[in-house]
């Protein structure tokens, strides 16, 4: 326990002077924190804004998530991932708002296939050849709104790994669900997505 | 015997990943260096890849920032 008053300070002289450093060190530790926190903002941000489903909730989300963080500096762990870090609270914050589970949509026979995509594409263009043409017949509108399409406990795992550049491990560590569901929601939700998009861009019906 | 390219198909997903083993790899990749249909397939999903992540890119609003950097705590 701290002493407060002059006289028992006065007792303990020599670990007065150590209490001193050990409060200076720790406050050197903490700005250090901080700062590494602020510089990834940004990446942050990025992932944020297409695990929730606006601009306003990411903002609200990563403030939470920062306000969080600079309050409970000391339970990281320097030298491990802490955008990582800043994610699973983020996630959980994210739950603690009342997100719920959401079940795939029944479309499995669309899905059924990873070339889906390209050959509807492919279908609805003349004398298509190049694949990047391809791509470019899907605006960046079209995309924004097919991923925030995509139900969220398949979209989180995208986000995480395809945008944010996430290991299928620490997706795993983030959302706290085994890497094996990573890797399957992750194959599913792609599928998904190009589903979206076929429908977006080339009108497919659901 | 499976068809070859609905096996293709099967590894794209893993391949992109780089997630395949050594032996798997080489024969995606000897299955690709001779099957254009699969060959578009992939780039193409390459590309997609490439492209979603630009564009659901959004920069942070300089606002945000700022809120932020005043929510660290003071030194005393």
């Amino acid at each position: 326990m701290a002493t407060d008053t002059d006289e028992e300070l006065d007792d303990v002289e020599p670990s007065e002077d150590e209490a001193a450093q050990r409060i200076a060190g720790q406050a050197r530790d903490r700005v250090r924190f901080e700062e590494e926190a602020l510089g990834l903002a940004d990446q942050v941000y990025r992932v944020a804004r297409h695990l929730t489903g606006s601009r306003e909730e990411a903002e609200d989300l990563v403030q939470e998530t920062y306000s969080r963080a600079f309050r409970s500096w000391r339970s990281y762990q320097p030298g491990t991932n802490m955008r990582a870090w800043l994610l699973r609270i983020l996630t959980n914050l994210n739950i603690d708002r009342g997100r719920r589970s959401q079940r795939a949509p029944q479309t499995q026979a669309l899905e059924a296939n990873d070339y889906f995509l390209y050959d509807r594409l492919a279908e609805n263009s003349d004398g298509l050849s190049d694949e990047d043409r391809v791509v470019e017949r899907l605006s960046q509108d079209d995309i924004v709104a097919a991923l925030s399409a995509v139900p969220h406990d398949f979209r989180d795992v995208i986000v995480l790994v395809d945008i944010g550049d996430f290991s299928y491990q620490d997706a795993a560590q983030i959302l706290d669900i085994p890497i094996g569901t990573v890797m399957s929601r992750l194959h599913r939700g792609r599928r998904i997505l190009k589903r979206q998009l076929a429908e977006t861009a080339v009108g497919e019906e659901a | 015997m499976k068809d070859p390219c609905a096996h293709c198909e099967e590894m794209m997903q893993p391949y992109l990943d780089r997630i395949l083993t050594e032996e798997e790899m080489v024969e995606a990749e000897a299955h690709l260096s001779e099957c254009e249909y699969c060959r578009r397939r992939y780039r193409f999903e390459e590309s997609l890849r490439v492209y979603v992540r630009q564009a659901v890119t959004e920069q942070m609003p300089a606002e945000l920032r700022l809120k932020l950097a005043s929510l660290r705590i003071p030194l005393d």
